[in-house]
């Protein structure tokens, strides 16, 4: 493991800048990263999350800016910069007719494990992710879950000092999003490993020490969970009337800050959402019809800085032609 | 890009853990890995195998028999020279081995892109080795997978009364892998420009079958009108084709007159086989350079 290295920067990001034609996918983005830490992503689809990623892996070039992962530049030295970090990428990329110990193998050979600990490294990453008894399938036959888990311990087997992980839980259950989770927040304490990943689910950006909010190519935000929550001042109080037209002036004028429509409700913040809700009642001419209020969460702060809601439904064309192609070419692909 | 490097960390940290000197061994077993990868995969897919002996298995005995039949009411195929008892079937035997090696050589090295799109080359993308590392075991692996499927088919050879000595299997194996080899480098050299799989219908017909045709797989290649005598002139998967009839038909015993009739020429002269596996592999390597460019490239 690093040492030394308890409150340094790992990642390094300086005007960070993508074009694809006349596309801006990322359009200046400066972040740190520290090391130990697990640092999240969160935005919609399209935000520039995965194309952030591919640039800092290397797989990408940026169009302009600057970016240093575990102290090494990408753009002066990719070769460097991949032998210090593992990938998780969206897509399965283990070798279905491949078994499990098979594929990190591969790995080790690649990532020149040296040959004398390669044995030892692959079953410890196999008990660390709970599939040893399973090493010898072929990772065709693995569940969506146990494939996801292959991948973490294939990419903290060269002990890496940042482990990128591109949507990790993506089109699994919840209850296998769990289980992966178990994982990923012990790497830090049991790898001391950087964590540096992205997602659009909200509930998971609360398993991150910090998190970033990307949303059209720009970070709208960056702080620990906490700190976000605390950008929405007090309660979250979600209104539904007979004209949310109408009443959205008077709301605006009770609650002293304008509510934003959001899927047929108004959502507005209050210092605190007991007292309000009395108020509301009494003194809004239109019919208030129902009316709820909860502590921020990031779903609320990132209606606040976006103006809309994160969307889980989002699916791209991509998104269908994985689907499609997954169902034609399943067989000795990820599947 | 070219603003300094603005390290924050222990660049001499990162400077220790990295090894100094050539890259030439990390390349080596690199391609090493992914051959073998290549190799294991298909070895663990005999099924493949076995499927693609039905098309050959139908060009020999369906098209072979067939058009047999018809040549030789039409008063024979090899002309005045050829051997009594000397039919279509066996002219395109060698022919059938050499398809086999061109389809199973391009199909092999298309299966990149869709690697590329949503499996496992990611994962050797990202890997810090040297690109070119990919092109070529990549190239190795498909042609060894081609040349076995093409090897095979010399089990075929008795029923088709086309007699093997050791010379012409011995000969045969790598004059086999050089076409392979030409053939999967040029495909994977296709395949890394390649972003979908929607551009396989279009090599599989602008690319593939014409060079199949104008191999001289089916049909001898003299005599021709001179744009296609051009065409097949250019037309790589010729210059396979070729030496892979004249040693198999050499060994089952045909005269030489007789080959060189049927033989590839330039010029009017007949080619040397040697000459012929020679244009070949300078193809090869001229492909597999393109491919390992192309590799290199970041977006």
């Amino acid at each position: 493991m690093t040492t030394a290295q308890a409150v340094e920067t790992v990642i390094s990001v300086k005007g960070l800048t993508k074009s694809f034609g006349p596309v801006e996918a990322v359009r200046g983005i400066d972040l740190e990263v520290r090391s130990g830490e697990i640092f999240g992503f969160l935005g919609p689809n399209g935000a520039g999350k995965t194309t952030t990623i591919n640039i800092l892996c290397t797989l990408l070039r940026a169009t302009a800016g600057q970016a240093s992962v575990a102290g090494i530049d990408v753009e002066h030295d990719p070769a460097g910069v991949r032998s210090r970090i593992g990938l998780v990428f969206q897509d399965p990329s283990l070798d279905g007719q491949l078994t499990a110990r098979e594929n990190l193998q591969f790995h080790a050979f690649v990532y020149d494990v040296p040959a004398v600990e390669r044995a030892e490294r692959i079953a410890a990453a196999l008990e660390m992710v709970e599939l040893t008894d399973r090493a010898d399938s072929t990772v065709m036959t693995f569940s969506g879950g146990m494939k996801r888990r292959l991948e973490i311990a294939r990419g903290i087997l060269h002990t890496p000092d940042v482990l990128f992980l591109d949507e990790p839980t993506i089109g699994l259950d919840p209850q296998t999003r769990r289980h992966i989770w178990g994982y990923l927040s012990e790497l830090p304490k049991r790898q001391g490993v950087t964590i540096f990943m992205t997602t659009h689910y909200m509930d998971e950006a609360e398993y991150c020490d910090r998190i970033a909010i990307i949303d059209h190519g720009l970070i709208q935000a960056i702080g620990t969970p906490d700190e976000l929550k605390a950008m929405v001042g007090g309660d979250v109080v979600t209104i539904t009337t007979a004209d949310n037209a109408a009443a959205a002036p008077q709301i605006a004028a009770l609650a002293g800050s304008d509510p934003i429509a959001d899927n047929g409700t108004l959502r507005v913040e209050v210092p605190d959402g007991a007292a309000f809700v009395p108020r509301l009642v009494r003194e809004t001419s239109v019919e208030v019809q129902s009316v709820a209020f909860h502590r921020p969460s990031l779903d609320d702060v990132f209606l606040k800085l976006t103006g809309r809601a994160i969307r889980e439904e989002e699916a791209g064309s991509t998104d269908a032609l994985r689907m499609m192609g997954r169902a034609w070419m399943g067989r000795g692909q990820g599947r | 890009m070219s603003t300094p490097n603005g390290v924050l960390v222990g660049p001499a940290a990162a400077a220790t853990r990295r090894r100094p000197g050539g890259t030439l061994w990390p390349t080596l077993r690199a391609i090493y890995i992914i051959w073998y990868r290549d190799i294991l995969r298909f070895w663990r897919d005999r099924t493949r195998l076995l499927a693609t002996f039905a098309q050959p298995l139908l060009y020999l005995i369906i098209f072979g028999t067939g058009l047999s039949s018809a040549l030789s009411s039409a008063g024979g195929f090899g002309g005045a020279g050829a051997p009594a008892g000397f039919s279509y079937t066996q002219f395109i035997f060698p022919g059938i081995i050499g398809m086999s090696v061109l389809f199973s050589s391009i199909f092999a090295a298309m299966s990149i892109v869709w690697d590329r799109e949503f499996g496992f080359l990611k994962e050797v993308l990202v890997a810090p080795i040297d690109r070119s590392a990919v092109a070529i075991g990549k190239a190795l692996g498909g042609a060894t997978q081609a040349m076995a499927q093409g090897l095979i088919l010399l089990i075929l050879a008795p029923f088709v009364g086309v007699k093997l000595t050791l010379v012409s299997v011995l000969t045969i194996i790598p004059l086999v892998f050089v076409l392979a080899f030409a053939l999967s480098a040029m495909g994977v050299a296709i395949a890394s420009r390649m972003r979908s799989m929607q551009g396989f219908q279009m090599v599989m017909n602008f690319l593939m079958m014409p060079m199949f045709f104008l191999s001289g797989a089916l049909f001898p290649l003299g005599g021709l009108p001179g744009w296609m005598t051009f065409l097949t002139r250019i037309d790589p998967a010729a210059y396979g084709m070729d030496p892979l009839r004249r040693t198999l038909l050499e060994g089952a015993g045909m005269p030489s007159a007789v080959l060189d009739r049927m033989s590839l020429t330039i010029g009017g002269n007949v080619i040397p086989v040697i000459a012929e596996a020679g244009i070949l592999l300078a193809f090869g390597v001229v492909v597999l350079g393109i491919a390992v460019r192309n590799f290199r490239v970041r977006d």
